[in-house]
């Protein structure tokens, strides 16, 4: 039971820095951080904005990473330093380690591999060695995936939010929501998902803290109805993001899932070239099933990107490496605590290195 | 995703075998290599796989395995019945006390589905004539009251709020109120959180100090991956759990979560929730989990006819005649039937994946005419040519295979086929014995 001893040094660890109560504070006391952020991408000077992002992004995703690096990169640290030479046992552990962190087994066993022989064609010997050659194979996996928020040309930019129950749309949405006023933009929220009790309820109640506007109707209504309100909505308020939340559903339901290729496809009459994103919201803790998630979601509402969510917890994240490799699906943002400011671009860089940073940079 | 069910794999090794006669320990190791990843794969925690894999292997290179013709098939029922007695073997049901009111408080992480699946539980205790009461005590996700409220209407079933209060002074007030309006159960609806979040967690110590439930129920999505240990192992630590709730297995997830949960933390799981609707919350059977997360189709139904047919008791005494060089034709025949009891052969063959193609090429090794050849060869001797073959001259043949409606040469090739197989059934008894591995019933031995 050595590896329970583990969970629970790490349990230790890992308090969290914020509080519920944080939920309305962090909401009084916006940092101007995604703001800023976003209006430097929108000027075309790359550079400059790669710059100040990272910044940013860096350090806050090593805070909001630190347990998913703390059953990572410290394992792999302490199996580096543990080994001496590069046999059968340390490629079998590196591997666990990765199965471990929801990798699932063929990306463990490729990422494994190209790192094996990566390190035969350079000569590496050492196992400290090895942890850069693995900190580039899962940059280089993310990397080619990685994307940004597609809104800014469009007005008004549709974005439509889907995902199994429970994943975390309604809070990611309002996340969304927050992010886009702090840039000034005129939001609107459409309450689509007419199924689950007071799931109207709960989006109207993040439009009244957020100070956005939203469109509803009864609960049990036709959600196809509410999308069509929405469009029309925003095409006359001149709305320039519109975000619609719709109910949660599981892939292998037909019906539901044709109800909601029905909602795309009111959409794409609406208003051309939209839907101009479609989220799929995925929580971090869910394991493999998460690969079929993004590719039912996919096939059937044509998936842009992904928010994945709750990586505040212990849930590793690795979910995402499986899901950039065999479906080439950006993960586009995630989900880093309970405030309203926690919802976080995802940056390869940032999360291949801050998997690999050792703890004591933690707090500079 | 490229896994297609464990046994269509296992079968595959195990082809390569057939004609070899002997299994080695370098097939038992690939075989065990294939159950590694298909636990890995259905997200069982790989602490947990490590272990299960070890105890199938002990067991796999035991006698059962050589013993049977199908060997894959063999370990495959090792595997799920380990997995079926890693996860409590029978169903476990509510703990229903006898004091009122008795209280279930649901824990869980965001988003498992608390809400709903507390909403469930109440629908199927009032089926039992029992008098719940829905306590909202998730004070912090916007509408959670409101969430609880709508379904209690839609049930019928009283729902106790008191606005954002204190959870802990809601849970103690909602006793006050179940006692006044004699409401026999409570069940508390407390807010998703983080097992890592030491001040909600204490919340909920609190909770728990202030009402001292009879359950305190843990809520996990199915869909969990190799988090799942860590989560039930902290809830579990910090309060002490009764049960778990499985949700969302209405979806096209393994479960291997529910494997890693009742390791770590050894509670039983009492339901799962099944859909959307408020009736769709059953009752757990660790067997058809194991034969989910295993990916088995019909193997269930097979595994199912093996053991409603193989009298364990029966077994053990053949293994103990076997041991004692007791086998007579009496026995083999008995056996025989036991086997036929499942069904016809051809059927019993159909239900193990990926046999289907592989059935012409044994139909000269299952020939059911040639079974019941047997038989009426066996049932046309005397007992006491039964119990000892050797006294059955060439006048007794005769007469045996004229009873039959069979040749002499029929006769003459069963008896062989006896001898040898007595010889097989000696040689494997003095193998295993060297390995000290007694009081494993032969299962298959023709």
């Amino acid at each position: 039971m050595a590896l329970f001893d583990k969970f629970k040094n790490k349990k230790k660890d890992n308090v969290p820095e914020e509080s519920n109560e944080l939920l309305v504070k962090d909401y009084e006391e916006s940092t101007p951080y995604e703001a800023t952020q976003i209006k430097d991408e929108s000027e075309s000077d790359e550079l400059k904005s790669e710059a100040k992002s990272k910044d940013g992004i860096f350090d806050k995703f090593k805070r909001g990473l630190s347990k998913t690096r703390h059953n990572i990169s410290n394992k792999i640290d302490t199996l580096v330093k543990s080994s001496r030479k590069l046999d059968d046992d340390f490629w079998d552990e590196l591997e666990e380690i990765l199965i471990e962190a929801d990798v699932g087994v063929p990306t463990s066993l490729e990422l494994v591999k190209n790192v094996k022989t990566a390190a035969k064609k350079n000569k590496i010997n050492e196992p400290e060695q090895v942890t850069a050659l693995i900190r580039d194979e899962i940059k280089t996996l993310l990397e080619t995936n990685e994307n940004r928020l597609l809104i800014n040309e469009y007005q008004p930019s549709v974005i439509l939010v889907v995902g199994v129950n429970g994943a975390g749309k309604t809070t990611s949405i309002a996340k969304l929501a927050y992010r886009f006023k702090n840039e000034n933009k005129k939001v609107l929220l459409a309450a689509a998902d007419t199924f689950r009790a007071a799931a109207i309820d709960q989006l109207q109640i993040w439009a009244d803290r957020i100070g956005v506007d939203i469109i509803k109707l009864q609960e049990g209504a036709d959600p196809g109805a509410v999308v069509y309100d929405a469009l029309n909505a925003a095409r006359a308020r001149k709305t320039e993001v519109l975000i619609i939340d719709t109910a949660g559903r599981l892939q292998n339901k037909t019906n539901l899932m044709k109800e909601i290729g029905k909602l795309r496809k009111i959409i794409e009459r609406e208003i051309p070239g939209a839907p101009h994103e479609v989220l799929l919201v995925l929580d971090a803790t869910t394991g493999q099933n998460a690969i079929s998630q993004a590719k039912i979601f996919e096939e059937v509402t044509g998936v842009s990107g992904i928010i994945l969510t709750k990586l505040d917890g212990t849930a590793k994240g690795g979910i995402v490496l499986a899901i950039a490799k065999e479906l080439e699906i950006p993960v586009k943002l995630v989900g880093i605590g309970e405030g309203l400011e926690d919802l976080r671009d995802f940056s390869a860089e940032a999360f291949a290195a801050a998997l690999f940073t050792s703890e004591n940079n933690d707090e500079d | 995703m490229a896994f297609e069910g464990l046994s269509d794999r296992l079968q595959d090794i195990f082809k390569k075998l057939r004609g070899k006669g002997k299994i080695t320990e370098d097939d038992v190791n690939a075989a065990m290599r294939e159950i590694r990843l298909a636990l890995l794969e259905a997200d069982v925690n790989f602490k947990v796989v490590k272990d299960l894999v070890a105890r199938i292997k002990e067991r796999a290179v035991g006698q059962e395995v050589l013993a049977s013709l199908t060997p894959g098939q063999q370990i495959v029922k090792i595997v799920h019945d380990e997995m079926t007695a890693l996860m409590g073997g029978t169903e476990s049901k509510l703990v229903l006390s006898s004091h009122t009111p008795m209280v279930i408080m649901t824990v869980g992480l965001q988003g498992a589905g608390k809400t709903t699946t507390v909403a469930k539980l109440a629908k199927s205790l009032v089926k039992q004539g029992r008098r719940p009461l829905l306590v909202a005590a998730d004070i912090y996700r916007p509408a959670a009251i409101k969430q609880l409220q709508v379904l209690g209407e839609q049930i019928n079933i009283p729902v106790f709020t008191m606005g954002q209060s204190n959870p802990v002074d809601i849970a103690r007030k909602s006793m006050d109120y179940a006692r006044a309006n004699n409401r026999d159960i409570v069940i508390l609806d407390t807010a998703g959180r983080l097992h890592v979040n030491e001040e909600l967690m204490n919340e909920l110590k609190q909770i728990q100090a202030q009402v001292k439930p009879d359950e305190i129920l843990l809520i996990v999505d199915a869909m969990t991956g190799q988090d799942a240990v860590n989560v039930a192992e902290s809830f579990n630590e910090q309060l002490g759990l009764t049960g778990v709730i499985l949700t969302k297995l209405d979806g096209d997830t393994r479960g291997g979560a529910a494997l890693s949960v009742k390791a770590v933390t050894g509670c039983p799981i009492k339901f799962i929730g099944m859909g959307e609707k408020l009736d769709a919350l059953e009752v757990f059977y660790p067997d058809r989990m194991a034969s989910r997360i295993l990916g088995m189709g019909d193997i269930l139904s097979l595994v199912e006819k093996a053991q409603a047919n193989f009298d364990e008791k029966k077994a053990r005494e053949m293994e103990r005649k076997i041991r004692q060089q007791e086998f007579t034709l009496e026995d083999f025949m008995q056996q025989m039937q036991q086997v036929r009891s499942m069904g016809p052969l051809q059927d019993l063959l159909s239900m193990i994946p990926g046999m289907d193609k592989q059935l012409k090429g044994m139909q000269g090794e299952f020939d059911e005419k040639e079974v019941y050849k047997i038989e009426a060869i066996i049932q046309s001797m005397t007992p006491a040519e039964r119990r000892d073959p050797g006294i059955i001259n060439g006048s007794r043949k005769k007469r045996i295979a004229r009873g039959s409606g069979t040749k002499v040469q029929e006769v003459n090739r069963l008896l062989k086929q006896f001898e040898e197989s007595k010889k097989m059934m000696k040689q494997l008894t003095d193998m295993t014995g060297k390995k000290g591995k007694k009081g494993m019933p032969m299962r298959f031995p023709f």
